[in-house]
């Protein structure tokens, strides 16, 4: 079903562990809206690989494509497990510190 | 693979034949307990060193009897997360009284130096570019220990009561 | 409490300085993330569903107003704010910086704090009772043995890499507040006739994907045999335990697949060469934990029960918050204040630096100095002059701290659920905030009276569903949160894992499941019955016909 979607490469920073979306010019931003979006599974693959490169040379860890839809400015998950990873949790922060 | 006894690069003098088919036993060999069961009338009386190696399900007391066959025992760790040859070499040491070589070999992380060697493994075959300087690291970050091993250190226990006897 | 010496000092600061090594391998890249990944687990470092996790030990539940104070100031420097308080009495901090991990493990290290081995497969933070020491129930105070278990696990070079983690809790009351018969292995002090105090050795409970009730091993042994007899239990699983398959590697599988019996063959052989090795606790060392212990100089107080009863009379609030959040001391004059960390403001057991700095400063005011965490997410201050309770209630009140639920329906024990963690298939936080709501009224609260809901969400079972009174399992069905239910379960000295419902309730309606087993119970309850007994003696039948429709 995944090849249907458009994709997105999401992984962790390994210096400070925040989620973040592999972007066109082959970096790494924490907003989903600089996320660079594969159409096909071929697409897909090509970002994975470069993603991978990047967890070989330990600039991140675990990354992987997820499905998203386009709607608004931003792409957004089709699971719900990864829209919490994107747009954190579904709870308030308890604040007042 | 580069060995380590004492703390020290050592050359291995052994010839690992435990996988072999058709073994070779002359010279110092290191064999598996199949091979020991099977030869082990033949290896029992020679003048060569002997060694063995046993798997991390292969328990000590298989072979508790026949220690003083062996100038080296191996142990395995498969993967640096199957710590049953901890428990095995604190038995050898302890229980069974084994005072020849006690080597590790496999999956071993540099931070795992330090508990093997307190469980009473003297010699460690690795997999690491600079071992020596593996083994000064892993032996230089701590110097407190709570439980009594085999490795005769004081613990903090009988440490503070010194100290107050004192 | 147990003051660190030269050598816990020592320890603590230079693990610290070793993780600090480890930790610029892996930024170099001299460590792969394979690599690294066991070492971060063992000094508590996870990566989760947002960001990097770390969750500190609080060593059987006792801190100190001076680390609480500290622990605030790591959820301001180093978090965002907050920190979230486990069932394993244990905090986590959620939103932790790998470089800055060091520091922070340094900082703890100051206050006599760690991480150590609070992930991993070794043996992980002692548990223990939240009253101990302090309870009226108490035959021995479980605190000294927790310590010397603490110590003597800390580093253990032979179990360090078990087939899994490894639990162990202790109790020294009758009353089991430390859930002891679902742990690797659970503590229970009793006296023998000759009134000494020895432990009962229970081993292979658990929660988790297959649960199971412990099985007691050895009804008496002596203290000073503690550790060599848990060095024997624990080489028997080191070596004979499951690794092929990590969800049959826990103690709990062994005692099963081989039998009670066949395992304590197995234990004794073994002891029986340990029991006089140097592990046989010399007396000048149990006396020197021991000491750390003696309780403080209670200046004394007359009982406040008369005055008490008119502030309360006066004050429905404060009756209800009496009634629910004091348990007894064994001082007269003095009494035990649970602190919900279950308002309707926050997640289960989640508090703000600013609370937690409130809750030192009334340790501070109200006692001697000293906090506690339970194993049901909540906090208690031991030491309150019964006389000063109003005063603290009123102050409590202030900082959102106040909340009249302990051991009642809305004191929703959850875990983190997959609002934060990467194992987890469901939320866990949102139905326990639903419930909560929905149960804001109360009196109908203590009308209801004595109830424990728990809720995981997964079958690792963190919330510890399975010993809820009313459990709530988290699950993943097709891509949609659903919510199974369990019905009598028990921690306690009667415990028992719940019995499924039946088929699952999608997130919308789990808050209506609960209100109508609530209900069933209200109907079906003789007299002030508590809900577990009327379970018991009504059965599943009725609460299935409210929640299916009758058969």
């Amino acid at each position: 079903m995944l090849s249907l979607m458009p994709q997105i490469v999401i992984a962790n920073s390994l210096a400070d562990g925040f989620v973040v979306f592999l972007t066109a010019s082959n970096g790494w931003s924490s907003r989903v809206r600089d996320a660079t979006v594969a159409h096909d599974d071929a697409d897909a693959e090509v970002l994975l690989r470069s993603a991978k490169a990047a967890a070989e040379n330990n600039l991140v860890i675990d990354p992987y494509l997820i499905a998203v839809e386009l709607k608004g400015d931003a792409p957004e998950p089709t699971e719900y497990r990864e829209y919490i990873r994107v747009f954190g949790p579904s709870v308030a922060i308890p604040s007042g510190q | 693979m580069a060995l380590l006894k004492d703390g020290l690069a050592a050359a291995d003098p052994y010839m690992d034949v435990s996988g072999a088919e058709a073994p070779d036993f002359s010279g110092a060999v290191i064999i598996s307990l199949p091979q020991w069961h099977k030869h082990k009338a033949a290896l029992s009386g020679r003048a060569d060193p002997l060694g063995i190696v046993l798997a991390s399900d292969e328990k000590p007391a298989l072979i508790k009897d026949d220690l003083e066959h062996f100038s080296v025992i191996v142990l395995q760790f498969p993967t640096f997360r199957d710590g049953r040859a901890y428990s095995h070499a604190r038995l050898l040491r302890d229980r069974y009284g084994y005072t020849g070589e006690l080597r590790a070999t496999g999956e071993i992380l540099l931070e795992q130096l330090h508990y093997m060697q307190r469980v009473g493994f003297n010699s460690f075959s690795i997999d690491s570019p600079n071992a020596v300087r593996d083994w000064e690291i892993a032996g230089a970050d701590l110097s407190v220990w709570y439980q009594p091993a085999s490795d005769q250190r004081a613990t903090a226990t009988l440490l503070r009561h010194k100290t107050v006897q004192d | 409490m147990y003051k660190y010496d030269e050598f816990d000092s020592r320890l603590v600061t230079e693990r610290a300085e070793q993780f600090r090594r480890q930790v610029k391998r892996r930024l170099s890249g001299e460590l792969s993330e394979d690599q690294f990944k066991p070492l971060r687990l063992m000094n508590g470092l996870y990566l989760q569903l947002h960001a990097y996790m770390l969750r500190v030990n609080v060593p059987y539940g006792m801190l100190s107003s001076t680390q609480m104070r500290k622990l605030a100031h790591i959820a301001r420097k180093y978090d965002r704010g907050y920190g979230h308080f486990t069932t394993r009495q244990n905090i986590q901090y959620n939103w932790i910086q790998l470089e800055q991990v060091p520091d922070l493990l340094a900082e703890l290290a100051q206050v006599e704090m760690h991480a150590i081995q609070s992930s991993g497969n070794c043996i992980r933070n002692v548990t223990s009772d939240q009253y101990a020491g302090v309870a009226a129930d108490e035959l021995e105070d479980p605190r000294v043995w927790c310590e010397i278990i603490r110590q003597w696990s800390t580093l253990h070079p032979e179990f360090s890499f078990l087939p899994r983690k490894f639990k162990i809790a202790v109790t020294g009351s009758p009353n089991d507040r430390a859930a002891v018969q679902v742990h690797d292995i659970g503590l229970r002090m009793h006296r023998n006739d000759d009134g000494q105090a020895g432990f009962e050795v229970i081993v292979g409970g658990g929660q988790g994907r297959t649960p199971h009730i412990g099985k007691t091993i050895r009804e008496w042994l002596e203290p000073e045999h503690l550790l060599s007899y848990l060095e024997a239990i624990l080489r028997v699983y080191n070596q004979d335990g499951r690794r092929d398959n990590m969800y049959k590697s826990r103690i709990k599988i062994l005692v099963h697949e081989i039998g009670a019996d066949t395992f304590r063959e197995l234990v004794e052989t073994e002891w029986a060469e340990l029991r006089d090795s140097e592990l046989r606790l010399p007396q000048s060392e149990i006396d020197r934990i021991s000491a750390c212990f003696a309780p403080p100089d209670y200046p004394r107080r007359a009982d406040a029960k008369t005055l008490l009863d008119s502030q309360a009379a006066a004050r429905p609030d404060f009756a209800a918050w009496l009634h629910s959040n004091i348990a007894e001391h064994k001082v007269p004059g003095y009494a035990i204040v649970n602190i919900s960390l279950k308002s309707l403001a926050a997640p289960p057991g989640d508090m703000t630096a600013k609370q937690m700095v409130a809750a030192a400063d009334l340790a501070d005011e109200y006692g001697f100095g000293e906090l506690r965490v339970n194993h049901r997410q909540n906090l208690v201050l031991p030491d309150v002059p019964q006389e000063q309770l109003l005063e603290l209630w009123q102050k409590l009140n202030t900082h959102g701290l106040g909340t009249a639920n302990i051991g009642h329906v809305s004191d929703i024990v959850a875990c983190p659920g997959l609002d934060y963690c990467s194992l987890a298939n469901a939320r866990s936080i949102p139905i326990a905030q639903e419930i909560n709501a929905r149960f804001q009224d109360l009196d109908r609260v203590h009308d209801i009276g004595e109830l424990s809901i728990n809720i995981s969400g997964c079958m690792n079972a963190c919330g510890h569903h399975h010993v809820g009174n009313i459990g709530i399992l988290g699950v993943d069905k097709k891509g949609k949160e659903y919510y199974q239910f369990t019905l009598g379960g028990s921690s306690g000295r009667d415990a028992a894992l719940g019995e499924r419902t039946g088929r699952g309730f999608p997130a919308a309606e789990a808050v209506d499941a609960v209100e109508s087993i609530i209900a069933t119970y209200l109907r079906l309850r003789a007299s002030d019955e508590r809900f577990v007994d009327t379970y018991r003696r009504v059965g599943m039948e009725p609460f299935q016909e409210a929640l299916y429709g009758a058969a």
